[in-house]
Formats: structure tokens, sequence, C-alpha cells
């Protein structure tokens, strides 16, 4: 009795210890996770393919998901092993057939039932996967595609299709319950099987006075209880497939090659005071696709603007990427002060060449805070200037709290031109030497557009400033422009020397001329 | 927090099928439960009274049998618990969708027809710069896909567990209390000391856990924005500091969750405890009495087996709870999304029309004379009004263009026309003309306002026409038209799915769209992938007008087509714009008034007023 006793208190005990460590190390390895995947992510060309909003929240969570292994996968298995085997122990010297068939029964409900339940689980994971994408699709074109589908009486159509796919999962998801109500079913019998064996066997044996009544007793009350512990490895190893998922897509992410390559000169960048000279650029994404440049000549001087124009897919956005080290050109070079650039740590290039990228990304944070993530150790008075030379003092200070504002998510709480405004404070604020400016206006109604490019080329007076557009808007006000159309530079000059001439700016500056206002 | 919300069971009838079924293996299970407990007891105590296998083999077989009965039972209840479980998240995801979009599943079920057909959902943004989805959509397919997910444990996992703890202690209670009265006693003050102090356990870290929670959430919204954040981070060189910081907060938040878990595990530990010492109470009490032999064996077996089982299905109960709290959770997103949207739409003015006893027939292939008198437009969630007192007269075959500066209210007369929303005050008219509008000249002065709303000059207000009726008038091409992950063809017969490929070419022929199509990897047939993500955005645009094209309808509405786009594309695009208005009802929204050599008329609109009108 004293033993029954002390046996539940200790076991109790020990569960209390092992979950408090368990979690302790689930949230250690978190914290591991995150920042490995952060630092992977970090090392990667952003535009490309984490792109999609969708699968970066889909990321953070794999992170998330990583929690559970150590949770709810490893410590079940663990403890059914000591437990088991303690009580396997425990009948063996009691009764060595009453033993064997514990051990035997505990095999199989905690080894072979969970590995044939995860196995049959499979396939309904994958079929159920497949349909889920097709629901997933037809309600985010029924729910976001709203406004077309109802202008056109579209609507019941779409419901239709959510609703076949609907249909379909459920129809899928209530074929394969006859599958996983398999591990349950199992688990359950394989207890009641073993309790019945050892039974059968002790009496067997205490008729044939091989073992002592109460040993028989001993030896059924502790098969019934042994079971306990194997009872929620099915549900685990059912959780382990689903993990498994996520860690191989965070696998994927951890194994994707650097879109640049180690740097061969470790040293500080040292430029002197000429301005940038890119050479020949050529950059592709893949060796079977086109070129994205293809022998791009480019130069800023000291304190000079050159506007970059082309409509989408000239291959903008790809200089923008090289320029700020997102991405190792293919061929050619970017100079900066005479040095090559991509000899040197992406972080030695970024202290003289910044700007703005497309979508700058606006932090749930305070004004404060995400103008001084360019500049850690600035005072108010740098930000307020730097505001000032934006444009945005005036608002700023008509809001009551001023810069400690919060901005909300994706600074949601702020206008599109104050959200420019605020990532040119941001990027002016890092007072770097070519201030890159990739497509500001690009998210802006047309008649902000003017007013945020004058405001904006009147902030960088005094940089080399690229500027990176599609559109003729303040094209007037730069001090040279290179058309690039399908990765090579048609033409440059001053907006008054391109009108002058034929070709493809005076076209598109005749005929954009209702929509730039110019 | 209700373990069951009642709504849950009024909704779904899969809930109530399962519900009953639950029930009634929970019954089973539990007469088996005390039938393999007595079984094991009689074998025990017959052993070593000196029976032998002979005597009790029937007890054996019949130990086998209830082993066979259970996982038989295990297997059919795990397997219709996860089968009404696809069944309610089916019947949920549907009323939700019905609800949102206003469509007919909902009367197949035999419920009230939401209200609001398509507009409830719609009300949100309609006016606004941003032509599709609300922040809503993304969150409602979230919670119509996975948020749902989480339904699967409550129903078979938590639910199951729920009927058990309160069956199988009771029917413990009873047999032990029959067999052997003072360990029935002692069960019985114990018991319910196990669901007293969860509870008190509970409300003592239910604030803190919950704190928890909501900090892990933040976290975990933070790392999203970090990394969302990663190129702007990485130009201004702070990506690496980010990641210590990263680091920082993950441990600081570890910490602090570590301290609220102690407690946590400390109380189920203490919780374990408890139901252990019950057990050993009442072991040792048998114990006691055996010695003196003031109690039979088998008596006393069958209490100490059956004692444990009490317990059990309670600290069972106390384990899941936590899939309980989010399925109760999801259920009631589910029903606020539900609850949330008929208010707003009663808040509204009736979306059905002032007089919808009598829908007024229409012709759908001639353009009406649409009028706004006086018309004003607050938007629910919002305090200024969207207009104030527009006034406008458009003539069948002619084109209008509106320009003023964003945010003017543009967008909102192309929303009223669309009858997304329904003007808060003033009124729209239509009068049709039974000739095709010779001339179409402007009377606009001459005519009084029309008296009720059927007057003698045939003015009807637009509220009383049936909206997917007028809508089949119409074809509108929105700033930021949605395309469909479909064919291209099929996106382009949005409005027609009946329209031959040959009609659709034509189409897109006259948008300036057939060229680029027929470049694509399997020409009409190419799948345009998720949201048009494989198209430019001069591209979707031309898609969106072979759409108005394929539609051929009488009147047009174009909402900024070239707004954010390249010269190149532009120019295309107004090619086919001038196109499609020709002998049509032409409304254009546009910022400036470049396409006003386009229009017969041209309207300024300005802080929610038609302020000028300049006949050109």
């Amino acid at each position: 009795m004293v033993a029954t006793r002390a046996l539940g208190i200790s076991r109790g005990v020990a569960r209390y210890l092992e979950r408090l460590v368990t979690h302790d190390a689930a949230f250690r390895t978190l914290a591991d996770v995150r920042v490995r995947v952060y630092e992977r992510l970090a090392r990667t060309e952003p535009v490309r393919k984490f792109r999609s909003g969708d699968l970066v929240s889909r990321l953070v969570s794999d992170t998330d998901a990583t929690q559970d292994l150590l949770i709810r996968g490893l410590t079940p298995p663990l403890a059914a092993l000591l437990t088991g085997g303690a009580a396997v122990a425990f009948c063996t010297l009691l009764f060595l057939p009453g033993g064997l068939v514990l051990g035997a029964g505990l095999l199989l409900a905690g080894l072979a039932v969970p590995f044939a339940a995860a196995v049959l689980g499979r396939g309904p994971g994958r079929r159920q996967a497949a349909v889920r994408g097709e629901l997933a699709t037809s309600l985010v074109d029924t729910l976001y595609g709203a406004p077309d589908l109802v202008a056109y009486g579209a609507m019941d159509r779409a419901v239709r299709r959510v609703e076949q796919a609907d249909d379909e999962l459920t129809r899928v998801a209530q074929r394969d319950a006859t599958l996983l109500g398999f591990g349950a079913g199992a688990t359950t019998l394989i207890t009641g099987v073993t309790v019945w064996a050892a039974l059968l066997l002790g009496v067997a044996a205490v008729e044939g006075g091989a073992l002592g009544a109460i040993s028989l007793a001993v030896l059924v009350l502790t098969t019934l209880a042994a079971f306990e512990i194997v009872a929620p490895l099915p549900a685990v190893a059912a959780r382990l497939g689903s993990l498994r998922a996520s860690g191989e897509r965070l696998f994927d992410v951890l194994d994707t090659p650097p879109m640049t390559a180690p740097p061969t000169e470790p040293g500080p960048l040292e430029p002197d005071g000429t301005g940038l000279r890119v050479r020949s650029l050529r950059v592709r994404y893949g060796p079977d696709e086109p070129r994205a440049l293809d022998g791009v000549d480019i130069d800023v001087a000291p304190s000079r603007t050159v506007a970059v124009l082309g409509p989408s897919g000239a291959g903008k956005s790809t200089l923008a990427s090289v320029l700020l080290r997102f991405r190792d050109p293919e061929s050619g070079t970017v100079e900066l002060g005479g040095t090559h650039i991509a000899a040197y740590p992406a972080d030695e290039a970024r202290r003289f060449i910044t700007g703005v990228p497309q979508d700058p990304h606006i932090f749930t944070s305070t004004l404060r805070e995400n103008l001084r993530l360019a500049a850690p150790s600035c005072s108010d008075e740098d930000l307020w200037e730097a505001l000032r030379r934006a444009r945005l003092d005036h608002e700023v200070a008509a809001m009551p709290a001023g810069l400690d504002t919060e901005v909300g998510a994706h600074g949601m709480r702020l206008s599109g031109g104050m959200r420019q405004r605020l990532a040119l404070a941001r990027a002016l604020l890092a007072a770097p030497r070519i201030l890159v400016l990739d497509e500001p206006t690009a998210h802006l109604d047309p008649d902000t557009r003017d007013e945020v490019i004058t405001d904006l080329l009147a902030a960088a007076e005094g940089y080399s400033t690229l500027l990176i557009t599609h559109d003729l808007t303040g094209l007037e006000q730069v001090d040279e422009i290179h058309v690039l159309s399908e990765g090579r530079i048609l033409q440059r000059g001053t907006h008054a020397d391109l009108l002058a001439q034929d070709g493809w700016y005076r076209d598109a500056a005749v005929r954009g001329s209702w929509d730039s206002g110019a | 927090m209700k373990p069951l919300d009642p709504r849950l069971v009024r909704t779904a009838q899969a809930v109530r099928v399962h519900l009953v079924v639950t029930v009634l293996s929970g019954v089973a299970i539990t007469v088996l439960v005390l039938a393999q407990a007595w079984l094991l007891a009689h074998v025990i105590a017959g052993a070593t009274r000196g029976m032998g296998l002979d005597e009790l083999s029937w007890a054996i077989t019949a130990v086998a049998g209830v082993a066979i009965a259970r996982g038989v039972l295990a297997y059919g209840a795990e397997t219709a618990a996860l089968r009404s479980a696809a069944r309610a998240k089916s019947q949920l995801r549907r009323r939700l969708l019905a609800h949102v979009t206003g469509t007919r599943a909902a009367e197949e079920e035999g419920l009230p027809e939401s209200p609001g057909r398509g507009a409830v959902w719609l009300s949100g943004q309609t006016g606004s710069d941003q032509g599709t989805g609300t922040p809503r959509a993304g969150e409602l397919v979230t919670l119509a896909t996975r948020g749902l997910d989480a339904l699967d444990d409550y129903f078979a996992r938590y639910l199951p567990q729920l009927v058990l703890a309160v069956l199988v202690p009771i029917s413990v209670l009873v047999v032990v209390t029959r067999a052997d009265w003072i360990s029935g006693i002692i069960i019985a003050v114990t018991l319910p000391l196990i669901p007293i102090f969860m509870a008190l356990v509970g409300r003592h870290t239910q604030a803190r856990t919950q704190r928890q929670w909501r900090l892990l959430n933040r976290l975990g919204g933070h790392f999203l924005d970090v990394v969302e954040g990663l190129p702007t981070l990485a130009v201004f060189r702070r990506a690496k500091a980010q990641a210590a910081i990263i680091r920082r907060i993950t441990d600081e938040h570890r910490r602090t969750t570590m301290s609220t878990l102690r407690i946590a595990f400390l109380s189920a530990f203490v919780l374990e405890l408890l139901a252990t010492l019950a057990v050993a109470l009442v072991a040792v009490e048998i114990g006691i009495r055996l010695m003196y032999g003031i109690l039979d064996y088998e008596t006393a077996l069958l209490v100490l087996i059956l004692a444990p089982e009490a317990y059990l299905p309670l600290r069972e109960v106390g384990a899941r709870f936590h899939a309980s709290m989010e399925g109760v959770a999801v259920a009631e997103q589910v029903f606020r999304v539900l609850d949330e949207r008929a208010e707003e739409a009663r808040a509204r003015p009736g979306e059905r029309g002032e007089d919808p006893t009598t829908p007024v027939p229409i012709g759908a292939h001639r353009a009406p004379r649409i009028r706004l008198d006086g018309v004003g437009l607050v938007y629910p969630d919002r305090e200024a009004p969207a207009l104030r007192d527009a006034a406008l007269l458009v003539e069948p075959g002619r084109s209008l263009l509106l320009t003023g500066p964003s945010g003017s209210g543009k967008s909102s007369i192309l929303s009223l026309l669309l009858r997304f929303t329904e003007p808060t005050s003033g009124r729209i008219l239509v009068q049709e003309i039974p000739e095709p509008a010779a001339g179409g000249t402007t009377e606009a002065g001459g005519e009084g306002p029309p008296e009720g709303p059927t007057g003698a000059d045939g003015w009807v207000p637009l509220s009383a026409i049936p909206p997917d009726e007028w809508r089949r008038r119409i074809a509108w091409v929105p700033q930021h038209p949605y395309l469909f992950d479909d064919s291209v063809a099929g996106n382009i017969r949005l409005g027609d799915p009946e329209a031959s490929l040959e009609a659709v070419r034509r189409a897109a022929a006259r948008a300036e769209a057939d060229a680029f199509i027929r470049a694509l990897p399997e020409s009409y047939d190419t799948r345009i992938g998720e949201r048009g993500t494989r198209l430019s955005a001069g591209q979707r645009q031309r898609i969106a007008l072979a759409r108005a094209f394929l539609r051929d309808a009488p009147i047009v509405l174009l909402d900024e087509p070239t707004a954010h786009l390249d010269p190149e594309n532009a120019a295309a695009i107004r090619t086919a714009a001038a196109r499609l208005v020709r002998g049509r009802t032409g409304i254009i929204v546009a910022h400036d008034t470049g396409w006003a050599d386009l229009a017969d008329e041209v309207v300024r609109v300005e802080a929610g007023r038609t302020t000028t009108e300049v006949p050109s």
C-alpha cells in the first residue's frame, strides 16, 4: 500500500519536472530556430522567392510549429519507453510469461500502432492537402474578387465552386475518418487483449501453482495501468507527420543558396570622392532564362540626379537589387569611388549606397523607431531635420503624439504619400553617398505623385541620386535620363534632349501626357 | 467560458447528431468499463479461491469479448466523431460563406436568408481607392479553412471526453457504493475536489495564461513584421543587429512564460497528487478491512480496479481543456462574423430597395437615362460623408467624365450605380427610353423633380429594380480588376460563361489583349495563377476590358483605367476604352482631364459635391 502511494507521488513529481524541462528546452529551441531562419532570410534576395505575404506568414507559423516537436513530439515516447520498460521488468520478475505478454502488447500499442497509424494517415493528409488547396483558392477568389463577381452577376457561380470544393473536402475527410479511427481502435483492442492474455496465463499459472494469488492480482492490475502511458502515442505520431512538413518547408528556406557570393575583400570599403560607375552589367535569374540586364552602363556623378525609366519588366528592379547588394551580377562591375563593390561584404556597400526600396516596409512601431532604424544614435533634432527635408515635419508636428505616434501594422495609419516620405526621411538619416529611389511613386494616386516626386528630388539635393521609375512624372527635374527596355539602355539624355529626338521617350511623353499631368 | 456553445448546436445540424452519437457511445463505454472491472475481479478472486481455468473460462472469454467490443467501439466512436467534425465544419463554412456573400446556401439549409445579398460583404470597401478585397477577406479565408480545423480536436477529442467525465464517475460511484458503501463515501467526498480544485486553479492562472498567449501572439506578429521588412532592414544595415534583438525578445518571453507555466504545471501536479492520494486512501481502507476479514476479496478487487477509473476521465478533460478553448474560440469567431455583419446590414438603409414587393422589370439591352438627385452617402464606419448633395444627369449613349482629386467621392458614385451601396440621402432615378435615343441631347434644365416612385414621366427609383437585374446592364472596369485562378478565357467569360471562344477572342482583340494572350504559353487556356500574378498591371487591365466587351452591356463604368500604368500600356488601354464607350452610356472616373476629349461631358467632383458642370 505504501508502495502504491509512493509510486503515485513520484509519478506526479516526475511529470512536473519533465514538463518544466521540456517547455524550457522547447522555448530555447524556438529562439534558435527563429534566429536561424531569420539570419538565413537576411542573406537572400528578398524580392523573388519570398515575396508573397502568405508565404512569409506560413514560414513564421512553421517556425512556431517546431516548438511542438519537443513538447508533444519527443517526451511522450520517452516517458512511455521508461515507464513501460519498468512495468515490463517488474512483471517479468513476477511472472515471466506475463512480462513477455505485457512487453509484446506495449510494443504493439506503443510502436506498431502509431507507426501504422502514421502511415495510414499519410494518404489522407496528402489527399486532403490537395483538396484544401482548391478550397482555399476558390475562397480567396470569391472573397477578394467579390466586387467583380457581384458586378458581373457571377457570385452564385463562385459560391458554387467553393461549395464543390467543400463537398469534395468533406467527402474525402469522411472517407479518411475510417482510416484515422484505426489508431484509437487498435490501441484499445490491444490493451484489452493483453489484459486478457495476462489473465489467461496468470490463472493457468495459479492453477498450476507457479504463481501466487496476490501476484496474479498485481500482474493484472499493473498490465491494466501500463497501457495508460501509450494511449497518447498515435496522436503524437500523427502530429510528427505534420511537423515534418513544416520542417521541410523550413529547411527549404535554410537550404536556398544565397544570391550573393561571400566577399573576397574583408576590409572596410574606402571609396574616393568620385561617383557611381556601372559598367557592362549583366544579370540573369537562371541559366535558361533571358538576361534581365544585358550590358548596362550608367554613371552617377557626385551630387547629380539620374533617372532610369522603363516599362515594367525592363530590368529596373534588378538594377536596384544589384546596387543595394541583394544579388550579384553575372558579369560587369558596379564601382563606387573606383572600387568594385561586389567584392566587399554587403553591409560595407550599404554604408554608401542606400535608399528607398520598392515597397519600403514600415514597421509596426512609432514614427521615431521607424526613423531611428537608419541611424540608431541620432538625436530628435536630426529626426526633425530629416522629416523637414522630406516635407513631413508639419504633418508629424500636428499629430498629438508627435514622433511617438504609432503607425500601425505596415504603417496603415499613414497615407500612401506619408509612408513614402517617411521612408525617404529614413534613407536621408542613413546619410549615404548614393541614394537609390526604387519606384517611389508606384502606389500613389496620380495627383499626389507629382507632389511627392518634387519633394523627394528636392530633399535628395546634394546626394548622388538614382531614381528608378516607370512614369515620366518629374523627369524634367533630373540631370540625365536613361531609358531602359528589355535589359538594355535605349536612349540617354536630359528631358529636353530626349523630347527633341525621335524615339521611345518622346512617344511615351506624348502618349502619357494625359496620365502624367505634364 | 461554456464548454459547448449553444449556438453551435443550433446552427450545425451535424453537431446535434454528433452529440447523440457521443452520448450513446459514452454510455456503451461506461457499461464496458464496469463489465471489465467486474469480470477481472471475479476471475482473480475465483483463481485465488482455487477455481481453475475450466470454471473461469466463460469469464475469461467474456474479458476477451469486452476487449473486442471496446476496440470496435473506440474505432467507431473516433470515426463517427471525425465524420461529424467534417460535416459540422462544412456546415459552418457554408453558413459563413452564404452570409458573407449573401447567396443561396442559407436557404437550402432552411435558415433565414442573410440580409444584403452580397452588399453586406461589400459595404466595407466600396468607394475607397483599394479596388479588391478588404482586410477582412484574408481573415475570413483563414477562418473558413485552417481556423475551422481547430474544431476537429474539439469534436473528436474533447466532447466525447466531456461526456465520459460525466457518465463514468457517476456510474462508478453507484457501482462501488452498492458493492461497498464505505469506499463509495470516500470516492463521493474526494471526487468533487478535482473539478473544484481545477476551477480554483483555472481562475487563478487563467488571466496570466491568457496574457501569456497574447504575448506569444504579439511575438509572432513581431517576427512576421521583421521578416517582411527584411529588405528595408538590410538596406540600413540593421539586419544583423535585429537577429540579436529577436534572440533577446524570445529569451525574455521564455523566462516570463516559464514562470507562468511553473504555476500551471504545479497545479497539474497537485491535481494528479489529489487523484492518486484519493485512490490510495481507498486502497488503504480496503486493505485494512481485508486484513480483518470484514470485506470479501472480490468486492475489494472490484473497488480497487474501479476507483482509478472514476478519476481518470476528469483528469483527461482537464488535459484537453486547451483543445476545447481553441474550438470554442473558433466557434465564437464564426458567430461574431455572422452577428456583426447582420447588424451592419440592419444599420444601413434597405439594400433590397424601398419597395421590394413591386420589382420593376427592365429591358436589359437598352440604356436608361440616369439621374442623381441630391445624393448623400455616409459609410457606416466613417464620420465624414463620402458624398453630399451630388446631382447628375446621364443621357443614354453619352459619356461622362468624373474628375476631381482622390477621395473626392468619384468612386463612390460608381459604387452607387453598381448598387454596392445605397445612398443615405437623396435618390437615384432611372427613366426608360422607349426608342433608341436619337441624338441624346441634354434636357436637364426643363424637367422638374419627379413625383413618387413611378412618376408620370417614367422616372423609377433605382432601388426598385432588383440589383442583379440592374447590374446585368452594366460592364464595370475597376481600378484594380481581380483576376481569378482560372484560364484567361475563363476570366474573360466572367459575365457570360457560355460565350464561345470566338466571341472571347473578338472581345480580347477589341480590348487590345489578343496579341499578348496569344503569346502566353497556352494562349487562351493559360491558367492565370492566384490573383493573376503572372500578368502585368496593364495586361490585367486589358483582360478586364475584354470582360466588359464580352458583356456587351449598354452602360460602361471605368474607374481610373490607366492609373499606375506606364505610357505604353496606358495608350493601349485608352484606345480600347474609347472603343468600348462608343455607342454606350459611359461613365469614366479619372483624376485628370486628359480623358476629356473622349467624353461628351465633364463633371468635377470635389469633397463629395458635384461642383462644376463643364459642357465640353
